[in-house]
């Protein structure tokens, strides 16, 4: 938001009041989409004869074995999406986490028996109280809300997801950052048993593990970074990075690391996966930037999945910092996008 | 047991069957939902898999023949190779429409800017040029110079897995093994050929001693 003379201006990806939907309607709304997808459900074929069918194909089948439950949250009316949200089912059959195989569909193929409960996260380093995070403390400890965001993925793909969580900045005050820090590393579980990308090479496409990421203190405290515990309401699925994972909307999607374990606020800039793997195709940085080509994929475009079957998507032209400029180009004066991608 | 011509229409009923078979479950598991939240990469990676298993069917095939002393499968050449240039072209034609959405500005950067759709696009550009001369018409037309041209096929068989391995992100290891194959299939061909030109040569060294 900008402050001109006192007087609040709303930026431009701000609602009007008037736009606000009333809750009842809102609510409405919900249920009567519920009740059409319960609808569709029993109007298609039992699940058992589905399954002959595709077995025939030795397709694997998604199945959700893994159980999402409901979270307590409010909505954030400064990210609503605008209504254009990708579906629930691309969204969790669609996702880059190659500790569960490298191709599309392998991490809800091979996620669903993964384990949260136990877990812990810890938040360590250059902080005044270190915490230790059960899997209760990360629904609970901070208030949630619902942020619906744009996601890039260097692939040149996009989705408009609404996540569950809380901002990064607010974990990071409870743990009381020290003035001298200046990075934080975050690291995603190590577990090659769980994990069949950790275990072997040929499934996790020769990444080192545990996949790292890192911001710099000042991305890390911008109000979008954000730690998502869900996703539609409920609890993550573990394709989408159960139980929590981190979500930075304005940098390509690896960025945003998945099935975090630990949090370290550092005073050096920390190595990460892609950069460690490829340097001369994935920085540090990693900001949405239509002018800065990937040596390999052109990212002036972005096809958007949507709503709608294989001859519904969009190509749309991808926006600098994915379109969050007002709220965080100012973390990049005077560093040269170019040579700092 | 020696095949003949009269097994020659079976074969290629046979090769039809298995070359049309991956692409109709490929229509069904898209229309089943089981191609995953964005089919658009499963089918562009689907059907250039297709491609570059085809094409290296195709090379095995005169190895195979030489071994087995079954002449008849090089007559299954030409309709294996269109069938590359079919996988291959379904693979181009869903990278325009469901990728690309028809943006030929953008496909014509692509190619100029990306060297691995450029290796691609060349050899698409070879395949479509031995696809068009295999007609037996224009084959006898152009008499030793045919030979010459379908040549270009080894190229293609170089070219289409660096452009696999080229176009993945990490996970190098599957064009790797495709590399290898190609590599070991290619240079079958060199021993072969030499072993050939040896024999040859030993035989005229006997004629002309006799």
């Amino acid at each position: 938001m900008k402050f001109t003379k006192g007087i609040r201006q709303k930026a431009p990806w701000e609602l009007k009041d008037s736009d606000v939907t009333p809750e009842e309607v809102f609510n409405d709304r919900r249920r009567i989409i519920k009740a059409m997808g319960l609808g569709a459900l029993g109007a298609s074929i039992p699940g058992s004869v589905q399954a002959g069918i595709f077995d025939l194909f030795g397709d694997k089948k998604t199945q959700s074995q893994f159980i999402t439950s409901p979270l307590t949250y409010t909505s954030n009316l400064n990210f609503t999406g605008n209504g254009a949200t990708t579906p629930f089912d691309k969204i969790t059959t669609h996702n880059n986490f190659y500790e569960f195989g490298t191709s599309k569909q392998d991490p809800s193929n091979n996620a669903q028996g993964f384990s949260v409960d136990p877990w812990t996260l810890v938040i360590e380093g250059e902080v005044e109280r270190p915490l230790t995070l059960d899997l209760d403390d990360l629904n609970q400890l901070i208030a949630l809300e619902e942020r619906t965001y744009r996601l890039r993925c260097v692939e040149a793909w996009s989705m408009v997801v609404p996540w569950v969580g809380f901002p990064l900045a607010s974990l990071l005050k409870k743990a009381g950052v020290k003035s001298h820090a200046t990075h934080v590393a975050f690291e995603t579980l190590f577990d090659p048993e769980q994990m069949p990308g950790q275990k072997s090479r040929l499934m996790g496409g020769g990444i080192h593990y545990p996949y790292v990421e890192g911001l710099t203190i000042n991305e890390a405290m911008n109000d979008l970074s954000f730690l998502a515990v869900g996703l539609y309401g409920k609890t993550l699925p573990p394709q989408n990075g159960a139980p929590i994972r981190l979500v930075v909307p304005w940098k390509y999607g690896f960025k945003s690391i998945k099935s975090i374990v630990r949090i370290r606020v550092m005073d050096k800039q920390p190595p990460t996966s892609w950069n460690q793997l490829a340097s001369h195709e994935y920085g540090f940085y990693a900001n949405v930037n239509p002018n800065v080509d990937h040596p390999r994929w052109s990212q002036a475009t972005e096809r958007r999945i949507g709503e709608g079957g294989l001859f519904s998507a969009k190509r749309i032209n991808t926006q600098m910092f994915n379109g969050y400029g007002e709220q965080v180009a100012n973390l990049y004066q005077g560093l040269d996008l170019k040579s700092n991608f | 047991m020696r095949l003949t011509s009269k097994h020659l229409f079976w074969l290629k009923v046979i090769i039809h069957l298995v070359a049309l078979w991956p692409i109709g479950s490929l229509v069904i598991s898209v229309m089943a939902g089981d191609a995953g939240g964005d089919p658009v990469q499963y089918i562009i990676h689907y059907t250039g898999i297709g491609a570059l298993n085809t094409l290296v069917i195709l090379l095995m095939i005169s190895p195979l023949a030489r071994r087995l002393k079954q002449g008849v499968l090089i007559q299954t050449r030409r309709l294996i190779g269109l069938y590359v240039f079919a996988y291959a072209s379904l693979h181009i034609l869903a990278f325009i429409s469901l990728d690309l959405l028809f943006e030929w500005s953008l496909l014509f950067q692509e190619i100029l800017k990306r060297p691995y759709i450029l290796v691609g696009a060349v050899a698409y550009l070879i395949l479509i040029a031995l696809s068009i001369t295999s007609f037996k018409v224009i084959r006898k037309k152009m008499g030793r110079r045919w030979q010459q041209l379908h040549n270009w096929v080894y190229l293609v068989a170089m070219l289409v897995p660096i452009h696999f391995y080229w176009s993945v992100k990490s996970e190098v290891i599957e064009p790797s093994i495709y590399i290898l194959i190609v590599v070991g299939l290619l240079s079958l061909r060199l021993s072969v050929g030499k072993k050939i030109s040896q024999t040859i040569s030993r035989l005229r060294l006997k004629l002309s001693s006799q």
